[in-house]
């Protein structure tokens, strides 16, 4: 797909899941707008994934850790074909399986998550039995920042590093932002880079909302022969709605009307730029 | 006690009975994955590790990655083992096995080494009394106790094979063959020893205890007293409950484990629901401070033993 389809897709994408989290009266916003491009990216030009091929043991495998972003995966997910996009209505709904964690009882989904710290051990299993199978699959996994204050995350990463998985591609939801407030204010886990270059990854810093930028890094990954890849892909936490831009208020907040009609105005605007160009 | 002569087959650990059978498997089947936390030793895998060493995955003194890791491998197509002692296994990793292994139905088999009270005066710390009780309150996994070798052999070999999650705990003290039959599945009840007057149903390395006290009381005071093998704590086999309940005046249970939220209460709970109106005692660890001292030492103390159970069967049937 080429960047231009890619960026009208992100409008798009911000469209919905703000439709359907205002419809649900429930969603995590700023995460999902600030890890959307990257997913937009994932599964659009990178990953050898899809309805067609979902059983294939040799399908590249995506995991989302910060499953609590979870609406930018489910509208993904629709428009890859895996479900007809109208059932996001049912989202948190009664005995919907759009609930506010991914679940495999929605398809497409690779692994139920929603607690933190989890995702990257069950990525590593993953690698490391496509090695053993001599296949040639990938595993991604999205690790939200503040998610990476799980001891279990690091025993993972050291796992990961041990057994040389350059199949593996962790990329970091880098908004610089949790629940409470800045990830520096709230536990300190700086300088990222740092660290996971002496748990021995190779690690590259993007920005996440550059998707010519991801597609060229995602695109080549391993990084480094027998080192797995880690990715900090710089974001913005409600990235693409002004107000809601950096705002920890916006991490699990609903817009009311008011909100909303401005917020869709605002993308409505950034699509004919879009187009105009 | 010591007159009553058993006629019981030898047999050795649990433990190394699973080391034997896992390597079985992996003797025919490449997808047979053990992974170890530094457990290797404690769980009997060296020769397995020696024989098959593209199918152990190491991954180090780290229990919560132990069973992401091995979801993420049984999700992959894997037949996996995760090895670790049950204390850190159903504790530490509890979150894991609740989200990764069974509200993600990822078919990993979870072995829980020196379980119950095997690691003695190492102390409570390395104690796995609570193990049944955290993993009947989790949908999607089935909790299993074999009493002796042949139970061991059936569970590692029908754990490989099912779509679901199972865990299996053992220990490491040798145990003898307690019944000729062969008869396990998972979810049933194995009838040891058929009675009358009263029914002892143990669990794990409590069955032979139990068969002990049976035999005992048949030579001393000329009761009938039958004597099973509730091997899967969880689904429990509630025909064989009905059978035992129509058939037995008074019930007695015996678990290696907390008299909380184990077989005990889940057979209390089955009994009570479904209108037995006999007697009924459970026999487990109390919830107090555990003694100190050896397996054995602390199974005596708490009645845990041949003569322990027949005193508390005597009692209840008075
Ligand atoms: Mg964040």
């Amino acid at each position: 797909m080429n960047i231009e389809e890619l960026e009208k897709k992100s409008i798009e994408y911000r469209q919905k899941l703000l439709r359907y989290i205002k419809n649900a009266g429930a969603g995590h916003t700023g995460g999902s707008l600030s890890c959307i491009d990257i997913l937009n990216v994932l599964y659009n030009d990178v990953l050898n994934v899809g309805p067609d091929n979902f059983e294939d043991k040799n399908r590249d495998r995506y995991i989302q850790s910060k499953g609590h972003s979870v609406e930018a995966l489910y509208v993904v997910l629709a428009d890859a074909g895996f479900y007809p996009e109208k059932e996001l209505e049912t989202l948190c709904r009664y005995q919907s399986h759009f609930i506010g964690h991914p679940t495999r009882k929605v398809p497409g989904v690779e692994q139920n998550t929603g607690a933190l710290g989890h995702g990257l051990a069950i990525s590593v299993g993953s690698a490391i039995a496509a090695k053993k199978d001599n296949l040639d699959y990938k595993v991604f996994t999205l690790l939200g920042d503040g998610e990476l204050l799980e001891g279990s995350n690091w025993e993972a990463a050291m796992i990961a590093s041990h057994y040389k998985l350059d199949n593996l591609v962790a990329i970091l939801d880098y908004n610089k932002q949790q629940i409470t407030g800045d990830n520096e204010a709230v536990l300190n886990s700086a300088p990222v880079a740092k660290k996971m270059e002496a748990f021995g990854w190779a690690v590259k810093n993007v920005d996440g909302h550059n998707l010519e930028e991801l597609v060229e890094t995602l695109k080549r990954t391993p990084l480094d022969k027998d080192k797995p890849t880690f990715i900090i892909a710089n974001t913005i936490k409600g990235k693409g709605i002004s107000f809601m831009e950096k705002n920890i208020k916006w991490h699990h907040r609903v817009p009311n009307d008011e909100q909303y009609l401005q917020a869709q105005e605002e993308l409505e605007t950034s699509m004919e730029n879009l187009l105009k160009v | 006690m010591s007159q009553v002569k058993t006629t019981l087959k030898e047999g050795i650990p649990n433990l190394e009975a699973f080391s034997k059978s896992v390597q079985e498997l992996a003797e025919n089947d490449k997808d047979i994955i053990a992974v170890t936390s530094d457990s290797r030793g404690s769980g009997k895998l060296m020769p397995f590790a020696e024989k098959f060493p593209k199918q152990i995955v190491e991954v180090g003194i780290a229990e919560q990655s132990l069973v992401g890791v091995a979801a993420g491998l049984a999700s992959s197509g894997k037949k996996v083992f995760a090895v670790s002692p049950a204390c850190f296994l159903t504790a530490r990793s509890l979150e894991q096995i609740k989200n990764d292994i069974a509200y993600s139905n990822n078919p990993v088999n979870l072995i829980g080494i020196s379980a119950g009270v095997s690691y003695g005066a190492l102390g409570s710390t390395h104690h796995s009394l609570h193990d049944y009780a955290a993993l009947r309150a989790i949908n999607n996994i089935i909790v299993v106790a074999p009493a002796d070798n042949y139970e061991t052999d059936k569970a590692v070999k029908f754990a490989a094979e099912s779509p679901f999650p199972v865990y299996i705990r053992m220990g490491k003290k040798p145990m003898p063959y307690l019944s000729e039959k062969d008869d396990f599945e998972f979810g049933k009840g194995r009838v040891i020893k058929d009675g009358k007057d009263a029914v002892i149903v143990g669990t794990g390395e409590t069955v032979w205890p139990a068969l002990k006290a049976a035999q005992y009381l048949q030579k001393r005071a000329g009761l009938e007293v039958g004597v099973v093998s509730m091997h899967t704590v969880k689904p429990l086999d509630t025909n064989l409950l009905t059978e035992l309940a129509e058939k037995y005046p008074a019930i007695l249970t015996v678990e290696e484990h907390s008299v909380y939220g184990g077989l005990g209460e889940a057979c209390a709970a089955f009994f009570l629901e479904n209108g037995y109106n006999g007697r009924f005692k459970i026999i487990g660890i109390p919830d107090e401070y555990t003694v100190t001292g050896s397996q054995l030492e602390i199974f005596e103390h708490y009645g845990i033993s041949g003569s322990g159970i027949a005193s508390a069967l005597l009692k209840l049937i008075k």
